[in-house]
């Protein structure tokens, strides 16, 4: 070539065979990718199918079962139709009214700290074993719970089940609780503290109420996890057919209910283990539903102008 | 007047020299309150520490006893008091093998699919239905597994399985089948599973920076080529982890594997045949737990159960947090 | 000054964050009733310097202060002395305006109050918190939704009730740590306008960017410079007449 002059010259017998081949291959790449569109999108619908089936079954072998006599009577000795479980649905309200009791201010206590004193080596081994916290299996917190709160005193009771359902709500408030307070600027703190407040009352007053709306959230969808956990009540709560509101006897669970009832060979009891599974559900639904409502409602002081 | 009386007159008093500054004092409240929030956070590697001290103190009469042969004979007599935990670990860690073969494919699919090609609007509602599979309960998931799932594979899909495909030749689909098995542990496992893998991948492709797509792109890739050749070898790590984390999520649960998995001792190569994972071993027999031996062999499956569940978080943990910080950040 | 009490003395204050020395040995008088105002380069130390006087400096982790501060003859940083009582006789008001947003006007108003000893009862709170607002010039535009979020409220008239709920109190002193950088010329004028309306009651000091607002509404100066005190002196004195050559470049805005 000589130099100085640029000239367009015709593509080359090897550059047009170059391209031709690039634009077949085009082709075969444009396929791949349609191909794979579609089967990604199939890995969607497959993944939501389950989903939909379980909603769908839980409403048609479920609804019909559920009258006012479901909510409202104890359940019948086999054979007798009808029976509820009016015990199990207020016994769970209560085994998770005793996880609240003890879960809400370990974990919020803990978020507190966590968030007041960030790189503290006890903070970050707080933190990392409320991770491992989390992922313990809820059978190990069961026989632990046993262990610890059974055996001792020698019979189940509602408040050992509390106590286990209220050690796996740990970890989510106290990640709730320390992420919300850290969202705190700490503008408002010296406000505070410039104006006299205490540490401990900058914290609890004007902190933890302008972080609670998200608070309450993380403890609410911690709520609605444990609510419909069964292991951990297996040998704790344990289970009554009895109308019992004691938290030192065994107590009635809609979970274990629905177990005790799904592996019976009664028909009659797997009817009301389908009712029974569509009113946790709904409960769960319930308190999934308050939780953002709450968090909502905050923000919306009123401005009457 | 003192000095800090409060009124309207107040506002503009002159606080005269000779009036009190009353400015020492103690702060006990502030110390009370550290002393509070120090305690409850101390609560928490406590409640750790008590869960596996108890746990290992009532399991380990049988560890003394039976010392490795614990983990490796298949012999589980109760009445003979001979304990034996292999069928129960190889139940488990198969049946979260089955679930996670199935899972992994269909989460991280669907991660892709919204977060690479499905238009904006999907993103939200479908990955919703998808983290809503994790709100449904163990017990729920069993429930439909028993009176839904075990009739289908019962028939037609096990007898397709081993007769029409001619699977039934191989070991792993011989055998009679009737339904509870740990093909069916496994498929209620891989659903229960999904929504967590699903979740952390969708976090970990959506942190990946917008820069690699479209170099990709720019350079002529089609859309898959893309996220096949740079998307996903970026984020492999974090889908790794939220796969580690699924399995940490597997070998615990308890009671839709108890319902479908046929409970028993045995270990057999079939995925037709039933089967015990330690988890549904504990929640079987430990009511009825009939001698000390008996109590303290399933704390000692307890035990075992606890230490590989930490240590699979932690692995899973680690690898997550990797990548980049925030896809870890919420525990489901 | 001999004949005037001096409400607030700092003797050879000095500040560190960490091992960064901020406040290098300062004394200043600081006369009952009068507004000083505190000019300088950025972090020259003037805010550091300010938040010394009522012991937030402290507050940061990393915050030590050596020295004396004389509250009407008292050293506030005599051991023994509970800095939160110190903080509740001297008010400050921040740069940015910093209502506590779960609480509506009136609360944020009477927030100091809950803190007093002594019970306040409900009419004396709505008394103070009308007083207060009237004298932050806020009373007319927020007394019909004293229950309304203070968060509704426009930054000028944030800033506006973060000086009333800091009056609520009646602190002797009044510290502003450049208290109209973020507002409206508007807001501006009528904080400068409380400034001059609370002079001989209160003793102000405001530390301030804007050379034109110290020379509009303070008794005394004082110019900080890396940390010291280059020159205090009456106001009008040190505009015109500034004896440190120092003061001069600053003033004439060779830097800054």
């Amino acid at each position: 070539m000589t130099a100085g002059a640029i000239r367009t010259q015709r593509p080359s017998a090897r550059q047009r065979a170059v391209s031709e081949r690039a634009r077949k291959g085009l082709g075969r790449r444009r396929a791949v990718n349609g191909v794979m569109l579609v089967v990604l999108a199939t890995a969607a619908v497959v993944t939501v199918l389950p989903l939909v089936f379980i909603l769908f079954h839980l409403v048609a072998k479920g609804a019909t079962s559920l009258d006012i006599a479901f909510f409202t009577h104890m359940p019948k000795p086999v054979g007798e139709a009808g029976g509820g479980m009016a015990n199990a649905i207020v016994g769970t309200l209560i085994v998770i009214g005793l996880a609240m009791a003890f879960g809400l201010p370990v974990g919020v206590g803990a978020g507190l700290y966590l968030a007041e004193n960030r790189g503290a080596w006890l903070a970050n081994s707080v933190r990392f074993l409320s991770d491992v916290l989390n992922g313990l299996p809820s059978i190990v917190m069961g026989i632990f719970a046993w262990q610890f709160l059974v055996r001792p005193v020698g019979h189940f009771s509602a408040l050992s089940g509390g106590v286990a359902l209220g050690a796996m709500m740990i970890p989510m408030i106290a990640r709730t609780t320390e992420e919300m307070v850290r969202t705190v600027p700490a503008s408002l703190r010296e406000a505070a503290l410039a104006l006299g407040y205490a540490r401990w009352r900058t914290g609890l007053t004007i902190v933890l109420r302008t972080a609670s709306a998200g608070i309450v959230t993380g403890v609410l969808v911690s709520l609605a996890r444990v609510a419909g956990e069964t292991a951990p009540l297996l040998f704790t709560a344990f289970g009554n057919q009895f109308w019992s509101t004691s938290i030192t006897q065994p107590i009635a669970a809609l979970p274990l209910q629905i177990f005790n009832y799904a592996i019976s060979p009664y028909d009659d009891w797997h009817r009301l283990a389908w009712a029974g599974a569509l009113v946790l559900i709904a409960l769960i639904l319930v308190i999934s539903i308050v939780a953002r409502v709450a968090t909502r409602a905050r923000f919306d002081t009123g401005s009457g102008d | 007047m003192s000095g800090s009386s409060v009124s309207p007159a107040v506002l503009m008093a002159d606080n005269g020299p000779g009036t009190v500054v009353r400015i020492h004092g103690r702060h006990i409240g502030d110390r009370v309150y550290r002393g509070a929030i120090t305690f409850f956070a101390i609560c928490v590697p406590l409640l750790v520490a008590l869960v596996a001290w108890e746990i290992a103190v009532a399991g380990w009469p049988t560890f003394r006893h039976f010392g490795l042969s614990f983990l490796t004979s298949s012999d589980w007599d109760p009445v003979k008091e001979r304990f034996g935990a292999a069928p129960a670990i190889y139940g488990t860690l198969v049946s979260s093998a089955i679930a996670l073969v199935i899972a992994t494919p269909l989460a991280v699919g669907v991660s892709v699919f919204l977060s690479e090609f499905a238009p904006r609007w999907m993103r939200q509602p479908v990955g919703f239905l998808v983290d809503l599979l994790a709100a449904i309960p163990s017990v729920v998931y069993g429930l439909w597994g028993i009176f839904v799932l075990l009739p289908l594979l019962r028939d037609p899909v096990m007898p397709f399985l081993r007769d029409t495909l001619k699977l039934g030749s191989t070991p792993f689909f011989s055998g009679p089948a009737y339904g509870p098995s740990m093909l069916a542990a496994g498929l209620i496992l891989a659903i229960m599973v999904l929504p967590y893998i699903a979740s952390v991948s969708r976090e970990v492709l959506l942190a990946v920076p917008r820069a690699q797509r479209e170099a990709a792109l720019a350079l002529g890739a089609t859309r898959w080529e893309a996220i096949w050749r740079a998307v996903l070898p970026y984020a492999k790590s974090g889908i790794i982890g939220g796969i580690i984390l699924g399995l940490g999520r597997a070998l615990g649960e308890t009671m839709a594997v108890t319902m479908l998995i046929g409970n028993r001792q045995e270990i057999s190569a079939s995925l037709l045949a039933p089967g015990y994972t330690m988890a549904s071993l504990i929640a079987n027999e430990f009511s009825e737990a009939s001698s000390d031996a008996h109590l303290s062999a399933l704390m000692a499956v307890g035990f075992t159960l606890l230490v590989i569940t930490i240590i699979v978080n932690a692995i899973a943990r680690w690898l997550v947090w990797r990548v980049g910080g925030g896809a870890a950040s919420k525990p489901l | 000054m001999s004949d005037q009490r001096t409400r607030l003395v700092a003797e050879s204050l000095d500040a560190w964050f960490g091992s960064i020395h901020a406040v290098h040995g300062i004394s200043l008088p600081v006369p009952e009733g009068s507004v000083v105002a505190i000019i300088g380069p950025s972090g020259c130390g003037k805010s550091t310097f300010l938040r010394c006087l009522n012991r937030m400096h402290e507050t940061v982790p990393t915050g030590r202060v050596s020295g004396r501060v004389l509250l009407d003859g008292r050293n506030i940083y005599d051991s023994g002395v509970n800095p939160i009582a110190v903080r509740k006789h001297i008010g400050m008001v921040f740069q940015r305006p910093t209502p506590f947003p779960t609480m509506s006007i009136r609360d944020n108003v009477a927030a100091g109050l809950r803190v007093m000893d002594g019970h306040v009862s409900r009419r004396e709170t709505d008394e103070i918190v009308e007083s207060a607002l009237r004298r932050a010039a806020l009373w007319d535009e927020v007394k019909d939704r004293l229950g309304a979020s203070a968060l509704a409220l426009s930054g000028g008239q944030q800033q506006r009730l973060c000086i009333a709920r800091a009056l609520a109190t009646s602190p002797r002193v009044l510290l502003l740590d450049e208290p109209t950088a973020s507002l409206d010329p508007a807001s501006t004028q009528s904080v400068e306008q409380l400034v001059r309306e609370l002079r001989g009651e209160v003793t102000i000091i405001i530390v301030t960017h804007n050379m034109q607002q110290a020379a509009r509404i303070s008794d005394r100066t004082a110019f900080f410079l890396a940390g010291d005190l280059v020159e205090v002196a009456p106001t009008e004195a040190l505009f015109t007449s500034p004896s440190d050559p120092r003061t001069e470049a600053y003033i004439t805005g060779r830097f800054g």
